[in-house]
């Protein structure tokens, strides 16, 4: 058995991230969990928040995602986010703005559909303040 | 014999034209890069996406309802064809290509008794098809990827054919594209969205060794929820990939036609300033002859 695993995050504009790691900690629908080598199969919703790259021994790289979905097969991980960022380059004045305008856009929505669109924008910048927290 | 003001009127005309022509492949090619970026940096994703969706319905059991987007209504009756074009001419082969698979594809469909629908992405598409198919084309979609494809785009379409699908107004929808491959090469491409074509367990190499044969995925929340999710998803992204593959293969037909257009026209003008230069020439001859004829005769 491998003692690493493959992880892999896709974004819709590019691969963000490829790499081996010795374990990928990551923000699910229905709690976090950490993914080693020789993990069980799994497919589950990710929601907004950080995955955390561990490696030699240490967090290497936080990458927030804005929500998608997660593969686990034996050999790799694969995320698919609907928008990637490292932490590190996350901009708080821009995310207040962004945060700013989901709340107007919510108050201002007429059909169900744009309202439930404004409110996962909130929650979506929401995550990403407690990301740079 | 031509008359010399004839030709330089001729010349300078085709001069312009081979000015307008370079032009336009400037701006295709500048617009070609991007779109090229564009296009090979979201196919990673397309195709994450349609592998996990894949292992996804491959651990559905048989004779459970599964979701319109992913089955389909179990029939094969109603076919609904997205035709990809451009909205523009003057690229080359670009839309004839297309045009020339999807009237294949139909005729073959129609054939085998099946009713059609089209459903035109561009303009061109339309104008091409609508002499043989004209009872058949249910809308046109125009004016899209200005001044490139954008997510939206791709998630409109796809909403679209959700709610067809939810009608059940079509039992099979495909999507017919020109895929990208280099600039002056594009492959015609047809994708069935739904049903969703799921890969048979070794069909595609290197999957095998991915799962293991009894690969049983366990699923947070549960299977219905990410197939709620997953589904609508994948058709907007594989509907958006095909609008970017599409967009950039017409920008890099586009910039191969003007190519061989300049060249062309440079041909042309070689070809007419020679005429012209000759027919000067011989008029020169003409007027030199008439003086000395004259003067002999004094």
């Amino acid at each position: 058995m491998p003692d690493k695993v493959e992880f892999e995050l896709v974004a819709p504009e590019a691969l963000v991230f490829s790499a081996a790691a010795d374990m990928v900690v990551v923000p699910g629908a229905e709690g976090d969990f950490g993914v080693l080598a020789g993990h069980a199969p799994l497919i589950t919703l990710v929601r907004p928040g950080v995955i955390d790259v561990h490696d030699e021994g240490g967090v290497t790289m936080r990458i927030f995602v804005a929500g998608g979905f997660a593969e686990v097969t034996q050999a790799r991980l694969t995320v698919l986010a609907e928008e990637a960022a490292p932490v590190d380059a996350l901009d708080r004045g821009a995310i207040e703005a962004r945060l700013d305008r989901a709340e107007k856009e919510a108050g201002a929505a007429e059909t169900e559909k744009e309202k439930a669109a404004a409110e996962k924008e909130i929650g979506v910048a929401r995550a990403m303040l407690g990301a740079i927290e | 014999m031509a008359n010399l003001k004839d030709l330089r009127t001729r010349i300078n005309s085709v001069k312009s034209t081979q000015k307008i022509t370079a032009a336009m492949k400037m701006v295709a090619a500048s617009k070609l890069r991007r779109a090229q970026e564009q296009c090979e940096a979201a196919r990673p994703y397309a195709e994450r996406m349609e592998r996990m969706l894949s292992s996804l319905a491959a651990g559905i059991p048989e004779g459970q309802e599964a979701p319109k987007l992913l089955a389909g209504t179990g029939r094969d009756e109603v076919h609904l064809v997205a035709v990809t074009t451009s909205d523009r001419g003057l690229c080359g082969s670009f839309n004839t290509q297309i045009v020339r698979g999807a009237r294949e594809l139909i005729r073959g469909l129609r054939k085998d008794g099946k009713t059609v629908k089209i459903l035109c992405i561009g303009r061109k598409g339309r104008d091409q098809l609508k002499t043989e198919f004209g009872s058949l084309i249910i809308d046109t979609i125009e004016d899209l990827s200005r001044p490139r494809p954008s997510y939206g785009e791709g998630l409109g379409i796809a909403e679209r054919f959700a709610a067809m699908a939810g009608d059940e107004d079509f039992d099979v929808c495909t999507i017919i594209y020109n895929r990208f491959k280099s600039a002056i090469s594009q492959e015609l491409t047809v994708q069935q969205l739904i049903p969703f074509p799921v890969l048979q367990a070794g069909a595609e190499p290197g999957r095998e060794e991915d799962t293991g044969p009894s690969a049983i995925y366990e699923f947070e929340p549960d299977e219905e929820g990410i197939l709620d999710e997953l589904l609508p998803r994948n058709l907007a992204v594989q509907v958006f990939r095909a609008l970017l593959e599409s967009f950039a293969s017409e920008q890099g037909a586009r910039m191969a036609a003007m190519d061989s257009a300049t060249r062309n026209a440079g041909e042309m003008i070689d070809k007419l300033t020679l005429n012209y230069n000759r027919t000067r020439q011989a008029k020169i001859t003409t007027e030199m002859i008439e003086i000395v004829s004259g003067a002999e005769a004094l």
